[in-house]
């Protein structure tokens, strides 16, 4: 099997093993497979495209063929260790409800996103007057599946507000691999951000 | 037809039968003391005897499932998409089965057989069969062929209903099932239709309480009405469209102002009903539809299907098409999500077709796609 790439490396590091994992927009599976072979994960991949579909099966992979807009409804309460949103959030209706689904489904969610306050598209658009592009967000804004586009200050503070607690946060450069000085203004240098979150205290589901 | 058959064919194939002397208890509490069955097999089984696939027929089916019983048929088996070589149920690699169901009218005993208590054909007389009876029968079949463990069993519609039934009645004989546009159960309006069907050939004339045979006749119109009716909830008002439109009959133009065909969805039906009763028997069909009113495996888990299928040990794939209307998606979604419940290996693809819920006969690429990626997988897990 071919090597993973590498923000889902990061992202499986953070799964522990012998956990359940629902992957949501799954792809064709690389990283459930890359789960289950490497950490013996269980569970599940939710992907809209048929040719993913296949893939996933090709790759042995159980996948359900499901609408992310129309929520998490076949899944119960705390069915998962995990639920997992690699650059889906920002192409889907609701995010921040899909969050809340996250959370009531998983112990733990984990999101990646294309970070839209990144210096290159922050300059993009201040000096072409252009939605900007990049190889993160190729598409133009009349063909853009991105319909929900945030930066890493807009998602913290949604976070704050639904009462979300962050447990972990890596931001990547444009090669998708970890920045080595992360924590230093991550809002302009991280190209991609990735969360680990859960329910902050207090809250119900 | 006297030309070469594709390639993709395979060919050339002869229904065989096999005698069953033990008598078999049936779910309605009567059992049938003996009886036959007619099956076809395509493919070779391996010495291990683990690439078998049981393939399930449908309400109309019968055991001829794929290739051609002589070189003058018109067309080939009624799955002869799927089956194959080179084909989603690859004939290369798996040993396919495919059995005429208990009750049908293709060779294997059924109310048309004669009862051999009177000499005279069993008509009303035959017992009410199950799907589990099906299944029962089905792995006494299996076990004559010397198939202790099927690689998957599959089946469309009711045939999917079968391979449900047999990953829960016997687990350790399946290793996949393949669940195509079926349902958990039927709902009121499935069952509402299998009614006005069943009373379209009950009230015909010719029908004699079942015993059309002994009178030498046929209750034609009342099998053709339930046929015309069954062909309506198979097909999708968008294919419907596609197909006929309002388009009046070949050759016309105007309006008769008659009952004659007008239309040509009209004469389709009509053909449809006609041909259908030319090659099927009425106390059969009965019997096919109330098998699958009383398909229900929840029913003994207090209606809880997670329950039901929390034996299963097969990895499951479930396929729905988005036009279908008689089994819906969100009624696979159902089964689906039982099998979550109890942590099953399970795939789910939800096929974009305006065929209703005839697509799972039809080459739709996506279904081939994902149905014969499956059964790759299948093939490489049992050593295919």
């Amino acid at each position: 099997m071919s090597e993973l790439r590498p923000d889902l490396q990061v992202v499986a590091d953070w799964i522990l093993p012998n956990t359940r994992v629902l992957d949501l927009g799954c792809g064709d599976g690389s990283l459930l497979r890359h789960l289950f072979e490497t950490r013996r994960v269980t569970g599940y991949g939710l992907e809209i495209d048929p040719f993913n579909v296949s893939e996933c099966v090709r790759n042995q992979v159980n996948v359900l063929q499901t609408d992310l807009d129309q929520g998490l409804s076949d899944f119960d309460d705390n069915s998962f260790d995990y639920v997992v949103m690699t650059q889906t959030l920002q192409a889907v209706r609701y995010p921040d409800w899909l969050l809340g689904e996250m959370l009531r489904v998983g112990r733990e969610g984990i999101v990646t996103f294309p970070n839209f306050g990144h210096w290159r598209l922050r300059l993009y658009l201040a000096l072409r007057g252009r939605m900007p592009m990049s190889g993160a967000l190729h598409h133009t804004w009349y063909n853009t599946p991105n319909i929900h586009l945030c930066t890493i200050r807009d998602f913290e503070e949604l976070c704050e507000k639904r009462n979300i607690e962050i447990l972990e946060r890596q931001v990547l450069d444009h090669t998708l691999r970890p920045r080595r000085r992360s924590g230093v203004l991550p809002n302009i240098l991280g190209e991609v951000a990735l969360y680990r979150f859960q329910r902050g205290a207090g809250s119900i589901l | 037809m006297a030309k070469p058959l594709p390639a993709d064919s395979v060919g050339l194939v002869e229904p065989q039968r096999a005698y069953f002397e033990d008598a078999l208890p049936l779910d309605c509490g009567r059992s049938l003391a003996r009886y036959e069955m007619v099956y076809e097999t395509y493919g070779t089984l391996n010495a291990e005897r683990s690439n078998a696939v049981l393939v399930c027929h449908a309400l109309s089916g019968s055991h001829h499932a794929a290739g051609y019983n002589s070189l003058d048929d018109r067309k080939p088996g009624w799955w002869d998409a799927c089956i194959g070589p080179g084909k989603p149920i690859d004939t290369d690699r798996f040993f396919v089965v495919c059995c005429n169901n208990l009750g049908g009218c293709h060779g294997t005993t059924g109310p048309s057989s004669v009862n051999p208590e009177t000499g005279q054909p069993y008509g009303p007389d035959f017992p009410m069969v199950t799907v589990g009876d099906w299944v029962r029968s089905q792995a006494r079949l299996a076990d004559r062929l010397g198939i202790d463990s099927w690689a998957a069993v599959v089946g469309g519609s009711l045939g999917g209903m079968q391979a449900m039934q047999w990953s829960i009645d016997f687990p350790d004989r399946v290793r996949h099932a393949v669940v195509i546009a079926a349902a958990p159960r039927l709902s009121a309006q499935n069952i509402a239709f299998n009614e006005v069907a069943r009373q379209a050939i009950r009230s015909d004339p010719e029908f004699h309480d079942g015993r059309y045979q002994s009178e030498g006749v046929i209750p034609r119109r009342g099998l053709m009405l339930a046929r015309m009716l069954g062909h309506i909830t198979y097909l999708s008002d968008e294919a419907m469209r596609a197909k006929f439109g309002r388009d009046l009959r070949k050759g016309k133009d105007d309006f008769n102002f008659n009952y004659d065909v007008e239309f040509e969805v009209e004469g389709y039906l009509r053909y449809q009903g006609r041909r259908f009763v030319e090659n099927f028997d009425a106390n059969t069909y009965l019997l096919m539809t109330k098998a699958l009113d009383y398909f229900d495996p929840a029913a003994q888990f207090r209606d809880d299907l997670s329950a039901a299928l929390d034996r299963v040990t097969a990895s499951y794939l479930v396929v729905a098409f988005t036009s279908d209307w008689r089994f819906p998606p969100s009624r696979s979604r159902e089964i689906v999500r039982a099998l979550l419940d109890g942590n099953k290996n399970v795939s789910f693809a939800e096929v974009e077709a305006d065929e209703g819920h005839d697509a799972f006969l039809k080459p739709i690429a996506h279904y081939q796609s994902v149905f014969a990626t499956y059964m790759d997988r299948v093939a490489l897990r049992v050593g295919a």
